[in-house]
């Protein structure tokens, strides 16, 4: 039952981004002042707050793991610190190439910039860490603790790094800005496939879990037949 | 005992076993003299650029032979199951865990004590105009690093890859605290003090500290004892 909702809300994601897809590509016109390459923009700002979530979930089950012990808690930890990883790493990439196009350049120094790539080493160092350790109380422990500095961390570098000056577009939606200086169409677009990846986060950490799962069925079962033998 | 004889007898453990055989204090400072010449080849050792780098380049040195020091917090009680003994002994997670961090403060100030002079001799820079305060920042540095280096310490104790994870996990956390400690540190070496506009980057020390202190207080029982 639950693989099979996981592969209906996967069917529905990706009819989801092909619809979206459509209507990017072929419904809205250009932007005004960088033409085409703007539609990057619609890959680039969801997975962040996608990742951001991940990030927020794999805290929370970090602490409501080494508040109860239960193995879920940390399953859910590193299945959502991957999946954000990877989320992160198509936010990197996707404003690389728009900066490439708008700026000229690949890379800059920039506080936002700079914030989410440590943000981005940062949860690799994560994974490192659950690399490293072979006892699995002692890995879920650890990595738990590692992750829940590592949300402070990361709010910390954000905070610190907003007094450099920035060169980082600001904020157009207008939640944020109370003013309507991006079209409703483009910014109902921004919505619907933030939501696209909100999904489809849900569908990759869902079959991240049971991977992690069935990897530690694999294992226990491994464990018993040394006992035996 | 009360709380702080518990931290203070910790520290004063650490202290001690440290100095009397001296292996991370020896190895870090001279990885911290050899970093120092390296830097002379990166810059121009007369040009002006040097002063305006002068904060990046020491905290670099510090936080590259700190590492040594930090990683030898824990690792050192390891042989013989110290490290369970001392779990075992009545006093709190956290009391073992400041009085580590204040051993690990107190070794990495020494390098800096040593490194500084060090620096102004190779390079040809007055660095003492602004000496009360630049001891101040680099103490509050310091003890970021130290907190963090600990904890950290405490974390990855008993990993195979231990001396190449803790760097690998603390730097990026400490970028707040290191750039800081660099734009400040710069600064003070060009002798001006602490203006308006930089006063910013001492309250991100500050809270840096305060945050991550109080974070790893409470949560290093968990490490320790699971």
């Amino acid at each position: 039952m639950r693989d099979k909702i996981i592969f209906g809300a996967g069917i529905f994601a990706a009819l989801y981004f092909i619809r979206n897809l459509y209507v990017i590509l072929l419904q809205l016109p250009d932007e005004a002042m960088q033409g085409a390459v703007y539609r990057i923009f619609f890959f680039h700002l969801p997975p962040y707050f996608a990742a951001v979530f991940c990030f927020l979930g794999a805290a929370i089950a970090s602490g409501m793991y080494l508040k109860t012990k239960r193995w879920h808690y940390d399953v859910f930890a590193v299945s959502a610190t991957e999946v954000g990883l990877a989320l992160a790493a198509i936010n990197l990439v996707t404003g690389m190439i728009w900066g490439r196009q708008q700026w000229g350049i690949w890379w800059t120094w920039d506080a936002r910039l700079t914030s989410a790539l440590i943000t981005w080493l940062i949860y690799l160092g994560y994974l490192m860490l659950r690399e490293g350790i072979k006892d699995p109380s002692e890995r879920a422990k650890n990595s738990a603790v590692l992750s829940i500095f590592a949300f402070f961390a990361v709010y910390f570098t954000y905070k610190a790094n907003e007094w450099y000056r920035t060169q980082h577009p600001g904020p157009v939606l207008t939640i944020r800005t109370g003013k309507n200086t991006i079209d409703p169409a483009m910014q109902a677009m921004l919505f619907h496939n933030l939501f696209a990846f909100l999904l489809l986060t849900v569908v990759l950490v869902a079959v991240r879990m049971r991977l992690e799962d069935s990897q530690r069925a694999v294992e226990s079962l491994r464990r018993r037949a040394h006992a035996v033998a | 005992m009360t709380y702080l004889n518990q931290v203070f007898a910790m520290a004063g453990k650490d202290l001690r076993s440290e100095l009397r055989t001296k292996e991370a204090l020896n190895a870090s400072l001279s990885f911290a003299v050899v970093i120092l010449l390296l830097f002379s080849f990166v810059v121009d050792p007369d040009s002006e650029m040097l002063e305006q780098m002068s904060g990046g380049l020491l905290w670099m040195v510090f936080a590259f032979s700190g590492t040594l020091i930090l990683n030898r917090g824990f690792a050192r009680e390891l042989p013989n199951d110290c490290l369970d003994a001392l779990i075992a002994s009545p006093i709190p997670g956290s009391a073992l865990f400041l009085g580590k961090a204040m051993a690990n403060f107190v070794l990495i100030a020494i390098i800096e004590a040593i490194c500084f002079p060090v620096f102004g001799i190779l390079y040809n820079l007055t660095w003492t105009t602004q000496l009360p305060v630049l001891m101040g920042v680099s103490a509050l540095a310091t003890w970021a690093m130290a907190t963090l280096g600990t904890m950290f310490g405490a974390l990855t104790v008993n990993m195979q890859l231990r001396e190449l994870m803790l760097p690998m996990l603390i730097y990026p956390m400490l970028i707040p605290a290191l750039m800081a400690a660099m734009q400040l540190t710069t600064l003070l070496i060009a002798g001006q003090p602490i203006d308006a506009e930089h006063i910013i980057w001492l309250r991100v020390l500050v809270a840096f500290d305060i945050i991550f202190t109080a974070l790893a207080a409470v949560l290093v029982e968990t490490v320790l004892v699971g």
